[in-house]
Formats: structure tokens, C-alpha cells, sequence
């Protein structure tokens, strides 16, 4: 057992059931992620990766089922709350504000996030550090709405890293890059995790989960299919058919 | 304090000294009697932007807020003869209440809803006011004017003056929401609510207090109208003219600065001032519809991005 294995985890989810009338999304999804870890989620269309992403963030409202949150019981908070207390996330399709520029979408997080961690004064030089960090310090004072698609995505994750997240959850940030460009994403979000910041990653590009994941879990239909280290999930048979079909 | 600041607050300044000086040298009763219109709808423009501008929600129920205010006056006045500061003052509150109770009522429904929702609220409103008869209920209700304070020649001079001030109040305000943290996050949650919720932002509260402060906004405006008119009744106070035409003026003006509901105002009221002595009152509400199609059409971000674009592309000529 190594040492990250006996720390207590950073978020447990536990029972977690969502239904939208009579379907079932996700079905008594049970998972701790421990504290630095890189955590893959995979699972074919449909399977329930988004609207459990959903409902870490507080999108959805859970019902059975609690996520806790460093030993604290989140399932009750409101998103905003917890985004306060460490859970960032990206978008699938991403959601800019639009009438603003890329500096003043940064601006919202740093103001009504991290308003505690970084004191007024400090809140352009930090904006401009993490813009420079995604290689976006050009844009800063560009309408969101005239970036190109990887631009927005590191935009998203942008705004997401300037909430001072403990935990970030990225919904394929990577989805309609070229291959180049999925591999920029890929070291940004693994300088992120150099800095012991948790972070779920959704993604349907197999190379970049199999190479960023500590460990990875398949979902298929709501359910958990197989969760342990990125070869022993690929190699599991369940997996496969999952994607290939039967 | 900005320079900026400074030069707004100079701005200020000179405005209600002018409208004073305009008190103490203009005889004429008129010219007050018209701009006391304008002003009135200035505070009502700049009030409703601040939800419908600033957070995107489109509010029909400004005559809600308004006839309230009028009421709230005419209720005071009747019942203990109060003075034209505190039926202000309570006007406001009251409206800050409504806001508030309205906010939680609709404010979880979005977009055409929450509109509909405003305009139910009007009518219920009104059909409460007809039915009371302590206020005059459908009849309506004759008010005496209080004696005249100094340095006033006249009652109406005062309330002129008086909505300048208001005028003011309500710009310091909404001028104060846009450059403040709350109007990033109302600007933030009017783009995208949910990535809003998910960058910190806590949208509820953010709406409540845009409909707080706007509800206290309007309901003020409408607490002096009593004494000007000297008679209230339901069915002009609720009129539904009061939310198209404010609705009118700040997407004229635009909404993306404070200033595109006070240009709008000003624009709008002083040309329905003159329709209405040139032509008729009828006519106003023609104009007002052809105005608005015509900036929906041509200037969908109002007089305000009409005036941005064009020193947008002058920049990029130059």
C-alpha cells in the first residue's frame, strides 16, 4: 500500500442514485478519490459521466445518496458553496460568459471564489499569471466569444484554476482538438496535478486517459464497471464490450 | 475616490443645481409639470435595468412596483396626513419587500416565465387596490396638497426637485452595482447561470438583491405621482403602459451601461411629452412600438452599442 492509498479521501461519494423520471442515470455509484490523485472517468455516451460530474459540482440535486468533501457532508450546498470550498469544473460544450473578455471571466471566479485566498490587490497579477500559464496572457482583453475552440477550452480551465480549486473536474476539455493541441491540454492538466491538485478527468481519447490516470473507472448505463489502474480497466472485459458492444 | 467618481458626482452636482435655479426662474408651471414626467421615468428605466439590464431578467411588472408606490403615498396621506419624505421612504421599503417576496416567488423561473409571472403579479395587485375601499378602491381618491415649503414657489416645483433627486439616487446606484463585484456577478449570471453558480457565484442571493433594490427603486418613483396628480385610481396607477414604455426606454437606450436607461428616458419621455401636447396621448404609445421595433431590428444593444460600435470601428480605421 503505498502512502496516497491510507490517506482518507478527498471526495467519497457514496450510494449516489440519480434518476430524471424513470430512468435511472446513476445507479448507487460508490467511489473515494484520494487527495493528488488523477482520476480517469470513462464510459460510452449516455452512461451517467457528465450527470455524476453534475452532481459533485451541485447541478443536480441528489436524491438517495451524499457526497462528501474533506469529511464534509456537500450533498445539501448549493454550486456556488462549493466551488468556494474547492471543486472547479469545465464544461462538455463550453459556457464563457460572453459579453465579457477572457481577463473579466477570470475576473468572476477570482472575485466570488478565491475572494478569501487572494486579496484584492493581488487578483490582476494572479489573472495574468494563470492566462500566461495556458499561454493566453495575448488574449486576455479579447471577447470571449472571438477564441478558437482550444482557446476557449483552456479558457474554461482557466477560469476554473482561478477559483483556487482542491479538486478539478475536467468534462473532456480535449473533445475536437487535434492531436497536438489534446497534448498542450494534457501537460497543462498534469503541471496542475504536480501542484496536488486533484483532478477528475472525462475524456473519450483513450490515449490521454491511459497516459494522465493514476487510476481509471468505467461507467456504463449509471453503473460502476470496472475501476483500478488505467491497464487493468482497458484490459477488463466488461470495458470492452461496454465500448465495442457484444 | 476615481476620477471618474469625481466627475460623476460634479455631473450631479451642477444637475440639481440647474433644476434649483430652473425652480427659482422658470414661472411657468408646464415646462415642470412635463420634465417632472421625464425625471419620473428616468428612475423607473434605471430601476428596471438593474434587473432586466444587468441580470437579464425581463420584469413586466413595473407598474406593480409604481402603483404601489402611489398607493403607499395615498394610504399615508389618508390615514395619518405624512409627509412627502416619509411616504418616500416607505414607499421604498415597501417596494424593497415586494422585490423581495416577488424575487423568492419567481426568480427560480427563467426567462419568458419569470416575465409572466411579473405580469400576473401586477394584475393581482390591482384587483386587490380596486376592491379596497379605505383607499378609493375603482373610484379612485382626491388628495389636498400639503402647504408648500421653501424655496419653493410651488407644490409642483417641489416634487420636481424632489424626483431629481431621486433621479441621482437611483443613478449613484445602479452606476455603483455596475462597477462593484455585484455587477460582475449579475453580468456573469445573466451569460450563463450555471457556469455562474459554478465560478463562485452565488445567483440567487445576486438576483434577490437586483430585485430588492429595483422594487425600492420603482416604488419611490411612484410615491411622489400621488401628490402631483392629486388623485390616484387603480387602473392608471397599475397601467400597463408604466412597464412597456420603461421597458421601452432601456432597451433603447441599452442596457449595458447605467447611462442607456437615462438616455432612453430622457429620448422617449420628452418625445411622448411632445406628441402628447402636439398631436395626442394616443398617439404615444404608436410611437413607442415603432421605436422599439426599430431598435430591435437596427440597434439590438440600444443607443448605448449603437455609440460602442461606431467608436469601435472609427479605432480600427484610424
Amino acid at each position: 500500500m503505498t502512502a496516497v492509498e491510507t490517506q482518507p479521501p478527498l471526495l467519497r461519494i457514496a450510494a449516489l442514485t440519480k434518476r430524471f423520471g424513470g430512468f435511472t442515470a446513476l445507479d448507487n455509484v460508490s467511489v473515494d478519490i484520494r487527495p493528488g490523485e488523477r482520476f480517469g472517468l470513462i464510459g460510452p455516451n449516455g452512461s451517467g459521466k457528465t450527470t455524476l460530474i453534475n452532481c459533485i459540482s451541485g447541478a443536480f440535486r441528489t436524491e438517495p445518496g451524499t457526497v462528501l468533501f474533506r469529511d464534509e457532508d456537500i450533498t445539501p450546498l448549493p454550486p456556488h458553496t462549493r466551488t468556494r470550498r474547492g471543486i472547479a469544473r469545465s464544461f462538455q460544450i463550453p459556457r464563457p460568459f460572453r459579453s465579457m473578455t477572457v481577463a473579466e471571466n477570470l475576473m468572476v471566479a477570482l472575485d466570488f471564489a478565491a475572494h478569501d485566498i487572494v486579496s484584492t490587490a493581488n487578483r490582476r497579477d494572479t489573472m495574468m499569471a494563470i492566462l500566461a500559464r495556458m499561454g493566453l496572457e495575448a488574449k486576455a482583453n479579447v471577447p470571449a466569444t472571438k477564441l478558437s475552440q482550444v482557446e476557449l477550452r483552456k479558457m474554461e480551465l482557466a477560469r476554473a484554476m482561478a477559483t483556487h480549486p482542491k479538486l478539478l473536474i475536467s468534462d473532456e476539455a480535449m473533445a475536437g482538438l487535434s492531436s497536438s493541441e489534446v497534448d498542450e491540454v494534457l501537460d497543462l492538466l498534469m503541471s496542475f496535478a504536480r501542484e496536488h491538485i486533484t483532478i477528475i478527468m472525462i475524456e473519450h481519447i483513450m490515449q490521454a486517459v491511459m497516459r494522465f490516470s493514476d487510476r481509471v473507472m468505467c461507467l456504463d448505463a449509471g453503473k460502476i464497471i470496472a475501476l483500478g489502474t488505467p491497464t487493468e480497466v482497458m484490459a477488463d472485459r466488461r470495458v470492452q464490450e461496454a465500448y465495442l458492444g457484444t | 475616490m476615481k476620477r471618474k467618481d469625481i466627475l460623476f458626482w460634479i455631473g450631479a452636482a451642477l444637475f440639481l443645481a440647474a433644476c434649483l435655479a430652473m425652480t427659482q426662474i422658470v414661472t411657468n408651471q408646464y415646462p415642470f409639470f412635463a420634465a417632472y414626467v421625464i425625471l419620473q421615468f428616468m428612475v423607473l428605466a434605471v430601476a428596471w435595468s438593474i434587473l432586466g439590464g444587468y441580470a437579464g431578467y425581463v420584469n413586466f411588472g413595473t407598474s406593480a412596483f409604481f402603483g404601489i408606490g402611489v398607493y403607499t403615498a395615498v394610504f399615508l396621506v389618508k390615514a395619518f396626513g405624512a409627509p412627502l419624505p416619509l411616504q418616500i421612504g416607505v414607499a421604498a421599503l415597501i417596494g424593497a419587500l415586494m422585490g423581495f417576496a416577488l424575487g423568492l416567488l419567481t426568480l427560480r423561473m427563467q426567462g419568458i416565465f419569470f416575465s409572466i409571472a411579473t405580469i400576473a403579479l401586477t394584475i393581482v395587485i390591482e384587483t386587490t387596490i380596486t376592491n379596497w375601499r379605505y383607499v378609493g378602491g375603482a373610484a379612485g381618491i382626491q388628495l389636498q396638497r400639503p402647504p408648500v415649503i421653501e424655496p419653493f414657489p410651488n407644490y409642483v416645483q417641489l416634487l420636481f426637485f424632489v424626483q431629481a433627486l431621486l433621479v441621482v439616487l437611483a443613478i449613484a446606484i445602479s452606476r455603483y452595482i455596475q462597477n462593484s463585484w455585484i455587477g460582475r456577478g449579475l453580468q456573469a449570471l445573466r451569460d450563463d447561470e450555471l457556469a455562474a453558480e459554478c465560478t463562485g457565484v452565488p445567483t440567487l442571493r445576486l438576483k434577490l438583491l437586483a430585485c430588492v433594490v429595483s422594487g425600492a427603486l420603482m416604488c419611490a418613483a411612484g410615491a411622489p405621482a400621488a401628490m402631483y396628480l392629486q388623485y390616484a385610481d387603480p387602473s392608471s396607477a397599475f397601467n400597463l403602459n408604466y412597464s412597456v414604455t420603461v421597458l421601452a426606454m432601456s432597451l433603447i437606450g441599452g442596457t449595458a451601461h447605467w447611462a442607456g436607461p437615462v438616455i432612453g428616458a430622457i429620448l422617449l419621455g420628452s418625445t411622448q411629452q411632445l406628441l402628447t401636447v402636439t398631436i395626442s396621448s394616443e398617439v404615444n404609445v404608436l410611437v413607442l412600438g415603432v421605436m422599439l421595433v426599430l431598435f430591435v431590428v437596427g440597434a439590438p444593444e440600444g443607443i448605448i452599442g449603437l455609440v460602442r460600435r461606431i467608436g469601435h470601428y472609427r479605432r480600427r480605421g484610424a
